[in-house]
Order: structure tokens, then C-alpha cells, then sequence
């Protein structure tokens, strides 16, 4: 039986209060399918997407081969019929798809290893910058956000646009390397790259590499994130709810932390998600101009030394990432906001 | 005097600076200001090399990393002593044009595939988006260097693959809004009227999206001159000794401490012309949006 069927069933006050455990269990799982079944679709298209990058150069996958000296077209027919390459795309696609789907997604062209191991292992340190940014960014955006549309028009509300605007149009490297400038090179306070000084491991030292590269990466999110806020603070600041909280006399305080900052949060989960590409991208800049061992680090190396499959492992992991990165986002909402599960 | 004088005119010709849209727009002073900047901008890349005594491939050993003011050379001279300014308003042609064509190529891709998805809807119209979808799923500059390695990298192949990144937003707006035009009364009169399908999509539908596609399309120049911004700094995007303002900034890194003005000037550049598109943006959506209040 079907969430909605079962609830219009019910006597009219049951559907003002839909306590019914199993209706709203039923809702939540058919959500949780639906969403699964959706990020599945658009995973299988990325593969396609990623197959298609990976057949466009002029040379298809071979391309690399015909650069290298003393090469003859026996040779690089020979190095097509291995590697598979003279038969129909659609076969191509199916048997690439199901070596991703077994966790083979190649060797290196650069030292033999497996493409998911070295990717692996740069996760983290990418992973680390992203969240130590990303929290930054929140911290920062919610407070600019929320004192801007609580001060709506105010002085600090129109810096805090202009602001956002500007911040949103500066190249991450060109921000990264005026920071260093200033912050490494003039004032000497801050190390201008690495994840850690040789020969420290440390925790602070550690700490210490990461405060430039994440505030530089964290500059566009503040942006985003206060813009978001502040339209998000406006709508719950104009609910009769917020006016009810502060007509029962609770502090204004109160009202900000409970009432409205919980509320306006709330798409914010959302927002998280579809801002992942950005982030990870932007984790890319910042990570080649901090010299910092990530994933972008990597991609680009790999890029210099024509490792295609760590090439492409790397940007299918990327969408793949951004991809489970939306679903927790939006599996977050449906179990905190019971409105998205029930609608 | 003739009596048709007297008339009131039924048909008062069109004065599109008279028009509210206009109006509004030049009271919005950040969208004027961006107006003003990149119309500076536009002239100093188009007459500046003109007018500097210097030629942007001039190379000079003697007079290598010259800072800023010396002689004639404003902006100082590079490691090969070519001098900084000449090269950066060459660079702002490259990387204005790039910027521009690849929005011109990728807003004309996004807004045809937006309306059939949103006119015809349905399982075609699931299929485009989902596509959308997927491609949005990468982030753009793993996307664009994957590209871009694979590809050998002149500027029309920069501008293409540019714009191969960067259509789906438009996309996704022109979608939403033919959606929800598609049901209204002179959709409706317009397939009573017996007019084809792309007589409805691109004369019907399109004049009345047009406002959120010209604004998608301003962002989209900030954007894609960004996007060539990263790819040239990171090596893949326009190859020297073509200049760009991405790729003037390649080697900065290095002389950062002895040179720091390499890597200050075309920063700034790119700084300025993606805020000042933004900011006309910006202003454009307040213009032509009446919905503008929102975000």
C-alpha cells in the first residue's frame, strides 16, 4: 500500500497529525528507493559521460602510444587488438563499465599500480581540506548570512553583497598565491605549502599547513553560503512561528538560536550537496598551488605524465564522490524535516 | 496642419532606452559600474597595444623582471623582460574573446536543449535533464582538464570545450521556464492556430524566457573567463607564447618573492572582468526579473 493512499484513508484528523509509525515508514522507504534508484540512473550516465572523454581524442586511448619513437602501425594495431580497442563501442563501454563496477579501474602508466589504491590514498588529505573548509565556510556564512538579513539594508548587509559578489569572481590560485605572498613570503607567518614540515609530524604542525589552504578554498563557499543564509533567515524570520516565539516572550537570542537559525539551516543540508562539485574543484586549484598531496595534486601530475587511467579514475571518482555526497545531503533532510518524507 | 497630428499614436514607437528595464538597470550602480569596467577594459585591450611603445613578444635580457614604473613599462616586465602591460591587454583579447565565444556557443546550446526538454517534457524531457543531471555531476575543472589533456589545446579548442562545460545551468533555467510557460493561454491559442512545434518553441516560448537567458548568459562570460583563467594557469588552456591572462600567471608562483607584480597584475585583470560581468549580472536580474527580490 502507498504512503499517500494510506493517509487519505484516515479520518480527517489523522491527516492534520500523521502519527501513524507505519505510514511514515512506508513514505520514508519509498523516498530512500526512490532517491537510490535515482542516483543510480545518473551514475550510469556519468560512466557513459566518462567513457565519451575518454574516447575523444583524435587517437582514442591510443593516442599516447603513437607519440612514442620507433612506433609502427603493426605495433599500434597489435596495442589496439590487446587492449580491445577494435571492437564496437557498446561492447567497449559494457566491458569498461563492469572492470569500474569489480573496483578494476586500471593500472598506472607511471609505476604499474592499481588506479583505486593511489587514489585511496590521496582521498584523505582532499577529504581533510574539504571538511576543515567547509566548516569554516559555514561557521563564517551562517553568521554573515544571518546578521545581514537580521540587519537587512544596513551598511553591513550591502558590504556582505558586494562582498560575496566579488569574493565569488576571484581566481582560487590567484587568492592562494597573494595569500602566500602576504601571509608566507612578507609577514613569514604561515608555511607557503606541504601538508607538514619533514621530519614533524606533529598535530599542530599539521594544523598549521592547513589554515591557508582551507580558508583560501573556503573564500567562494562563505560567499555562497551567506547568500543562501540570508534569503533562508529572511523566509523563516517573516513565519508566524517566529512571531509567536517572540510574542510568548522568549529572548531574542532564543528565538535566533531555536527558532530561526534551526529552521533556515535546514536547506542549507541541501545546499552542502549541490556545492560539492565546487568544492571539489576548487579543492583541486588550491590543493596544486599549496602543493598539497590530494586528489587534485594528483590529477594534475597525472595529467603532466599522460597517466590516462589515473586520469580518468580520478574523474569518475570525483562525480562519484559528488554524487554520494548529494544523496547523504538530501537522506540528511528526509530524516531531520519530516515534510520532505511525508509530501 | 494636418488632423493627424491631433491623433494619439496607437502604435507609439518602441524606445528601448526608454523602456522600465533600462531604467532600472542604470540605477543599479554596482551593474553600471561593471558596464563602465568592462567597457574600459574592452577599449584598453583593443587600443592599448596600439598606444605602448612595446611589443608583447618583445623580448629584452637586459631589462628581465623590471618592477612596476620603470620607464615606460607600468606594469614591470616579465622573466624574459617583455613587458607586462603589452602583454596584458593581448591576453585580455584572448581571454575576453574566449570568455565571450564560449558563452555565445554554450548559452545557444543550453537554451535549445532547455526549451525541447521543457516543450516537449515527458520522457524526452526527463532524459535531456537527467543528461544535465550527470554532466553537472563533475566538477567543471576536473571535467575541463580531462578535456583538455586529451585534446591538443588551440584557442577555438579551449573556447568549445569551455562551453562544453558550462551549458547546463543555462539549460536547467531555460527548462524550468519554458515548463512553466507551456501551459499558458498563448501556448495554448498558438497550438490551436495550428503552428509547428518550433514555430511554438523558438517564437512563442523563446521571446518569453528570454530575460532569465540573458542574465544566465552574463554569468556565464564571468564564468567561462574564469574556467580559462584555471585551465591556462594549471598549463592546459591557451599556450604561450599566445598570451592569456590564466597563462601569465603560470610561472608567477615561482618569482612570487622576487617578483610579486607577475603575479598581482593579470590576477587583478581577471579579478576586475569577472566581477564587473557578475555585477552586470547582477543588475540585469533586478532589471528584467520581477522576481528579482528572491535571491
Amino acid at each position: 500500500m502507498t504512503g499517500s493512499a494510506c493517509i487519505a484513508d484516515k479520518a480527517p484528523l489523522a491527516r492534520l497529525y500523521p502519527t501513524d509509525t507505519k505510514t511514515e515508514t512506508t513514505g520514508m522507504l519509498r523516498y530512500l528507493l526512490g532517491r537510490f534508484w535515482q542516483s543510480l540512473v545518473l551514475l550510469l550516465l556519468v560512466s557513459v559521460i566518462g567513457f565519451a572523454v575518454l574516447n575523444l581524442a583524435p587517437g582514442g586511448p591510443l593516442s599516447q602510444f603513437t607519440l612514442t619513437p620507433g612506433m609502427t602501425q603493426a605495433d599500434l594495431d597489435r596495442i589496439a587488438t590487446q587492449m580491445g580497442l577494435n571492437r564496437p563501442l557498446p561492447i567497449q563501454y559494457l566491458d569498461w563499465l563492469s572492470h569500474l563496477l569489480r573496483g578494476d579501474w586500471g593500472h598506472s602508466y607511471r609505476d604499474g599500480r592499481p588506479v583505486l589504491d593511489i587514489i585511496w590514498e590521496h582521498l584523505v588529505a582532499t577529504l581533510l581540506l574539504m571538511g576543515v573548509s567547509t566548516a569554516i565556510a559555514i561557521f563564517v556564512g551562517t553568521w554573515i548570512g544571518v546578521l545581514g538579513a537580521l540587519r537587512r539594508y544596513s551598511i553591513f548587509d550591502y558590504a556582505a553583497t558586494v562582498g560575496a559578489m566579488v569574493a565569488l569572481s576571484i581566481p582560487t590560485f590567484w587568492f592562494g598565491l597573494i595569500a602566500i605572498y602576504i601571509f608566507s613570503l612578507r609577514l613569514r607567518w604561515l608555511p607557503a605549502g606541504n601538508m607538514y614540515t619533514i621530519g614533524n609530524g606533529s598535530l599542530g604542525d599539521y594544523a598549521i599547513h592547513l589554515i591557508m589552504p582551507s580558508i583560501v578554498l573556503a573564500l567562494v563557499n562563505v560567499a555562497v553560503w551567506s547568500r543562501y543564509m540570508r534569503t533562508a533567515t529572511l523566509d523563516v524570520i517573516s513565519q508566524d512561528f517566529v512571531r509567536t516565539a517572540r510574542a510568548k516572550g522568549l529572548s531574542s537570542r532564543r528565538v535566533l538560536i531555536r527558532h530561526i537559525l534551526g529552521n533556515a539551516l535546514l536547506p542549507m543540508i541541501t545546499l552542502l550537496g549541490l556545492q560539492l562539485p565546487t568544492i571539489l574543484g576548487g579543492a583541486l586549484v588550491t590543493e596544486t598551488v599549496f602543493t598539497w598531496p590530494g586528489m587534485g595534486r594528483l590529477f594534475l601530475d597525472s595529467l603532466g605524465y599522460s597517466d590516462y587511467p589515473v586520469v580518468m579514475g580520478l574523474l569518475m571518482m570525483s562525480a562519484v564522490l559528488v554524487l554520494v555526497g548529494n544523496l547523504a545531503a538530501d537522506l540528511t533532510v528526509a530524516f531531520v524535516d519530516p515534510r520532505i518524507r511525508l509530501s | 496642419m494636418t488632423q493627424s497630428d491631433f491623433l494619439i499614436p496607437t502604435h507609439a514607437r518602441h524606445r528601448w532606452w526608454q523602456s522600465r528595464s533600462v531604467r532600472r538597470f542604470a540605477r543599479h550602480r554596482l551593474a553600471m559600474f561593471g558596464l563602465v569596467m568592462i567597457v574600459v577594459l574592452v577599449l584598453a585591450c583593443v587600443l592599448g597595444p596600439l598606444l605602448l611603445p612595446f611589443d608583447d613578444l618583445y623580448i629584452d635580457l637586459r631589462g628581465r623582471f623590471s618592477p612596476p614604473f620603470t620607464g615606460y613599462h607600468f606594469f614591470g616586465t616579465d622573466p624574459l623582460g617583455r613587458d607586462i602591460a603589452a602583454r596584458l591587454f593581448m591576453a585580455g583579447r584572448i581571454s575576453l574573446l574566449v570568455g565571450f565565444a564560449a558563452m555565445v556557443i554554450s548559452t545557444v546550446f543550453g537554451t535549445v536543449l532547455g526549451i525541447a526538454a521543457g516543450f516537449f517534457g515527458g520522457r524526452i524531457g526527463t532524459v535531456l535533464m537527467r543528461f544535465v543531471d550527470a554532466m553537472l555531476s563533475f566538477p567543471n575543472i576536473f571535467l575541463l582538464l580531462a578535456m583538455a589533456a586529451f585534446i591538443k589545446p588551440s584557442p577555438i579548442m579551449i573556447t568549445l570545450i569551455i562551453a562544453a562545460t558550462s551549458w547546463m545551468e543555462i539549460a536547467r533555467i531555460v527548462e524550468a521556464e519554458v515548463r512553466s510557460l507551456r501551459e499558458r493561454d498563448f501556448v495554448v491559442a498558438a497550438r490551436m492556430l495550428g503552428l509547428s512545434n518550433s514555430h511554438i518553441m523558438f517564437r512563442e516560448l523563446l521571446p518569453n524566457a528570454i530575460g532569465p537567458i540573458i542574465v544566465a548568459a552574463t554569468l556565464t562570460v564571468a564564468r567561462a573567463i574564469l574556467l580559462e583563467a584555471y585551465v591556462s594557469f594549471l598549463g592546459y588552456g591557451i599556450q604561450p607564447p599566445l598570451p592569456s591572462w590564466g597563462n601569465m600567471l603560470n610561472g608567477a608562483q615561482q618569482y612570487l618573492d622576487s617578483a610579486p607584480w607577475l603575479a598581482i597584475v593579470p590576477g587583478a585583470a581577471i579579478t576586475l572582468a569577472v566581477t564587473s560581468f557578475n555585477f552586470i549580472g547582477d543588475g540585469l536580474r533586478d532589471a528584467l526579473d520581477a522576481r528579482s527580490d528572491m535571491l
